[in-house]
């Protein structure tokens, strides 16, 4: 059972506990024993950024009070049933010496039917307010100003289109593994899996929801406060999807209504086409060779006009089309921290050892891709040279 | 063998050493068998989980590959569940059920050795697949698409066909478990005169029947999907991925109860043994185990609370779990009120089955939480969920095995386990596990998910982690006591030898001898009440304590004398017909198990098929036609 809650109540206990122990005798050769078990204890008791025990949203906060009775009932089970347990242990142990025969009790219907009700009322305290708050935590949310997003699960990243909106070409906005959105916003997700089935899990916003392919799930995502740009919140899938399930992440980066507006103004502006004799003309000559096989591109060429590079693919469940492809989207690659479905810092030196060895940084099996069959499961070897490496990356920099 | 010279006991010379153990047909010899291979592959299945455990010792370690520690994992759970949990309740139920209810043997001796041998061979297959390119990696509920994914790479195909050749060896012990309850029980032994461990035991038989159908279909499925492109699982084609997840769980849910009900028999046979007292409301504990039995199957979905159903149905599955935590609660009570006023003594066997009950406690308590909807979306599939899963699994249903070992391993030795190893075994146990599992809940409720082999820093997993892992090897250290008390007591034969009945036991087990003879009883008892061995030895005075009954010498006495005097007196039976020895149910087994190895390799595979059957076939013959028991 969770002994600490959170770092506030967790670390004034063991202070309190301290500052009473120095005043021992032997307060000091006591203190010594016990600090490092104290740090080690204090250390842990941080609930970390991907707890649920944290909410920082009104749905997980509803989750999370729900917990609360539960826990706290529990507990109080626990250390009624632990009490009579060690009170018999201990009253009733073998005395040496005692020749008497216990009382042979062959039960008692009160004593059952006690227990029965005890356990039923119980119960009845915890299923009520379960019902309730399962019943609301599925309600589709309506209004103008609910924010649809459809996600794709693939083996092993994401894929988010942002259907509410269109940019300048007319196509929504397709982005992968690092989810936006403004705070107090109500967030409807649709979701489905190109490949098996995933489950989205960010758990301070929300619980989890499995990803079935063939079918539709939703999940309803609200999120109190702006992230920092360097400290989004974290999930990943929790339904174990394969070879590298581990490395299956997602940020969720939390922006003021004007920041938000702010970045979909940037995601849905065009990255640029390098012109035939600039120095990134090399590099875009090997990427729309061997990468735009699986990753799509909407650039924007001298004349002003979009044209999208890479695979289309749609993905089918119930009567939605989800837009997709085989990889994610790079069009705005460098506007993300992370790659690799959120398992690898974005800088150059990393996006350098992907391309080289993309199994490197991340366990994959390209080796059973099969285009054709719309399986995909990872990226593979791109067979380029140092040079060619480092000219597509001075491009993908260019993509922001 | 101990047999007494009185009574004539027929059966065929048969022979001695490996083979008689290859073509034994004796419960008591088939249970031994059980519980050997079940310790190998808990051996086998504790080193894949410390090898899991050591590669999450801290952030981004490379102890194992991804690919490595998902085999790892999914052998882990498919190991623990099926090849030590079940087979050490079936290793219990095939040597106690019998003579717990007066029987010379079960009903279908030939089937036992056959169920036995085809889970001996299952295992074999299911363990082959690491020689032969890898084994399973798609977890041990094997969820589609993901286990129909890539037909190329035959790791599932074993995991299908391994499962599904234990499915049937369970449904004929079960079969064989029930007939033997419903048709051998000695005179006067009514249903509820049986003790407790016979009546899980039947519960659990029932528990199998009627659940494994439902994933043998499933499986079969599956294995047509990935070897002739069946679709059933295929969303694409109109398949439905989630209908693999409800076939598997209404099997998946009751085969909890097949784990832990049994464990619950022992102990209440431990409790009221070492407190001399009855068992507190015997008929409330057996028909809550019964209770738990059939409400056990209209909980399944409650592990899909994240899958998509409607709010309805998981209101209606959450509501259902909660239910099933009263008749649970009601064990707990009735084993609170059976030490309670008690005389309790703390042996090894007593402190398991003590903290059996505070572990499973924590475990049931943890399992409510996951009834509440809401709350479980997040709590499924995170390591809270795996700390549950084992507090039932191994703080629970272990730790009663364990007390059962340290219980009747007179029975099956004459030898008692050394008490002082048992004691630091025990302890050595209950932190270790606690170490380990204990941290789970946190690193669970924090929001890390299960069958992960990695995870960052930063997230603050990193000292619980450590913790665990620490804890594992703990635990590998208590059950090296164990293996070493084991070892001492029985092989190096350094044990304290003791009589037929050395706890003051209350069972019919207690009156037969250590070991017992093949027959089991000269004279088949004639039972009068529950616990009726007590109550040859005690009665009650006016307050209702025991007072000895002085003319019985403690373990020295036979049903036989003790009806002597009595109006049941009767002389040893005579002419008992053991079965006879027989190699035809090994001979059959071996033909389904090849058949299924057959069955993975398509469609060279064929070829062993047509082997396979070509073997089973024979065995099957030889088994119908060959006479019971050989002419003296």
């Amino acid at each position: 059972m969770p002994r600490n809650r959170t770092g506030d109540r967790a670390s004034e206990a063991p202070g309190a506990e301290l500052a009473a122990r120095t005043r021992n005798k032997n307060g000091r050769l006591r203190l010594l024993l016990t600090l490092p078990v104290l740090a080690f204890l204090a250390s842990c008791s941080g609930s970390g950024p991907q707890s649920a025990l944290e909410p920082k949203g009104p749905i997980a906060r509803d989750i999370d009070g729900l917990w609360d009775l539960v826990y706290w009932l529990a507990v109080a089970v626990f250390i009624m049933v632990t009490a009579l347990l060690v009170w018999a242990m201990w009253r009733y142990r073998e005395r040496p010496g005692d020749e008497t025969e216990p009382k042979q009790l062959h039960g008692s219907a009160a004593i059952e039917l006690g227990g029965v009700v005890f356990s039923v009322v119980l119960l009845a305290i915890i299923s009520v307010p379960t019902v309730r708050g399962l019943l609301d935590m599925r309600q589709v949310p309506e209004g103008d100003d609910v924010i649809q997003i459809q996600v794709t699960g693939h083996q092993w990243w994401w894929e988010f289109e942002y259907v509410d909106e269109t940019g300048p070409d007319g196509a929504t906005l397709i982005t992968a593994n690092e989810l936006h959105i403004p705070e107090d916003a109500t967030v409807y997700l649709t979701m489905t899996s190109a490949d098996v089935i995933h489950s989205f899990w960010i758990p301070a916003v929300n619980g989890k929801r499995d990803v079935v392919p063939g079918q539709v799930t939703n999940l309803t995502i609200i999120a109190d406060d702006p992230t920092s740009p360097d400290e989004p919140l974290p999930g990943q899938c929790a339904e174990f999807c394969g070879l590298a399930h581990a490395d299956m992440r997602i940020k969720l980066h939390v922006h003021t209504d004007a920041d938000y507006a702010a970045w979909l103004d940037e995601q849905f502006q065009p990255s640029q086409l390098p012109a035939e004799e600039s120095e990134l003309a090399a590099g875009w000559s090997t990427f729309n060779t061997v990468c735009t096989t699986c990753h799509q591109v909407s650039l924007e060429d001298v004349e002003g006009e979009v044209v999208t590079y890479g695979p289309e693919r749609h993905i089918a469940a119930a009567d939605i089309q989800f837009r997709s492809s085989f990889g994610p989207n790079l069009t705005h690659l460098f506007s993300r921290g992370t790659f690799g479905a959120g398992t690898v810092e974005l800088t150059e030196s990393h996006l350098a050892e992907w391309i080289g060895d993309p199994q490197s940084l991340k366990p994959m099996n390209p080796d059973e891709n099969d285009l054709a069959a719309g399986r995909v499961l990872g990226m593979p070897d791109t067979g380029l040279n140092a040079d060619e490496i480092s000219e597509v990356i001075e491009l993908l920099k260019t993509w922001r | 063998m101990t047999t007494t010279a009185e009574p004539q006991v027929f059966r065929s010379p048969g022979s001695r050493g490996l083979w008689a153990w290859v073509t034994t047909v004796d419960h008591k010899r088939i249970g031994l068998l059980y519980a050997v291979s079940a310790a190998v592959f808990f051996l086998i299945g504790g080193i894949e989980a410390l090898l899991v455990r050591t590669q999450l010792f801290g952030p981004n370690l490379e102890v194992l590959s991804a690919e490595a520690y998902n085999q790892l994992f999914t052998m882990h759970g498919l190991t623990m569940v099926f090849l030590v949990v079940m087979p050490i309740a079936a290793a219990f139920t095939n040597y106690f059920l019998p003579i717990m209810i007066g029987a010379r043997d079960v009903a279908f001796p030939r089937l036992n050795s056959f169920s036995y041998w085809l889970f001996f061979f299952g295992g074999l297959l299911i363990y082959s697949s690491f020689l032969l390119g890898g084994a399973p990696d798609g977890a041990w509920v094997g969820y589609a698409p993901l286990s129909t994914q890539l037909t190329e790479v035959v790791r599932m195909d074993f995991w299908t066909i391994g499962l599904a050749l234990l499915g049937v060896s369970s449904l004929g012990a079960s079969a064989n478990f029930i007939a033997t309850t419903f048709t051998m029980r000695a005179p006067g032994m009514s249903m509820l005169r049986m003790p407790v461990f016979a009546w899980m035991s039947l519960v659990v038989a029932f528990l199998l029947i009627f659940s494994l159908p439902s994933v043998t279909i499933g499986l079969f499925q599956l294995f047509l999907d990935r070897n002739f492109g069946a679709l059933f699982y295929a969303s694409a084609a109109g398949g439905d991925p989630l209908l693999w997840q409800h076939l598997f769980w209404i099997f998946g849910h009751p085969e909890v109860y097949v784990l832990i009900l049994p464990a619950m028999g022992i102990v209440s046979e431990v409790l009221p043994t070492f407190a001399r007292k009855p068992l507190f409301g015997y008929p409330f504990v057996v028909f809550s185990g019964a209770a738990i039995g059939f409400i056990g199957f209209g909980v399944w979905s409650h592990h899909m609370f994240t899958s998509g159903m409607g709010p309805i149905a998981e209101a209606g599955f959450g509501v259902a779990t909660m239910i099933i935590a009263v008749p649970t609660g009601v064990k707990i009570f009735n084993w609170l009120g059976t030490i309670w006023g008690g005389k309790i003594k703390y042996n090894t066997p007593m402190l398991f089955s003590l903290a059996f009950i505070a572990m499973f406690v924590i475990g049931g308590l943890s399992g409510v939480t996951h009834a509440v909807v809401p709350s479980d979306t997040q709590q499924h599939d995170s390591y809270y969920v795996v700390a549950h899963f084992h507090y039932v699994l191994f703080g629970g249903a272990v730790f009663g095995y364990v007390s059962g070992i340290y219980y009747w391993f007179p029975k099956w030795t004459g030898r008692k386990l050394n008490e002082a190893l048992g004691k630091v075994h025990f302890w050595l146990a209950l932190i270790g596990f606690n170490l380990t599992f204990g941290p789970m809940h946190i690193l669970g409720l924090n929001g890390m998910p299960r069958r992960t082999y990695r995870y960052p820093e930063g997230l603050g997993w990193a000292n619980w982690n450590a913790v665990a892992t620490i804890g594992a090897y703990v635990i590998l250290l208590a059950f090296l006591v164990f293996a070493w008390n084991i070892v001492r007591t029985h092989f190096l034969a350094k044990g304290e030898r003791v009589g037929n009945d050395p706890w003051d036991g209350r069972t019919l087990e207690w009156t037969t001898s250590s070991p017992p003879p093949v027959h089991n009883f000269d004279t088949i008892p004639v039972v009068h009440s529950l616990d009726d061995f007590w109550h040859q030895k005690y009665t009650e005075d006016d307050e209702g304590r025991a007072v000895r009954i002085p003319a019985v010498t403690e373990g020295a006495l036979t049903v036989d004398e003790e009806t002597g005097g009595g109006d049941e007196s009767h002389e040893p039976d005579e002419d008992m017909h053991m079965p006879s020895p027989s190699f035809y149910p090994v001979v059959s087994a071996f033909g389904f198990a090849i058949t299924g190895a057959g069955l993975i390799y398509l469609p060279w595979g064929f070829l062993g098929v047509g082997v396979g059957v070509a073997i089973a076939v024979w065995g099957l013959f030889g088994w119908s036609l060959e006479p019971v028991t050989k002419e003296h």
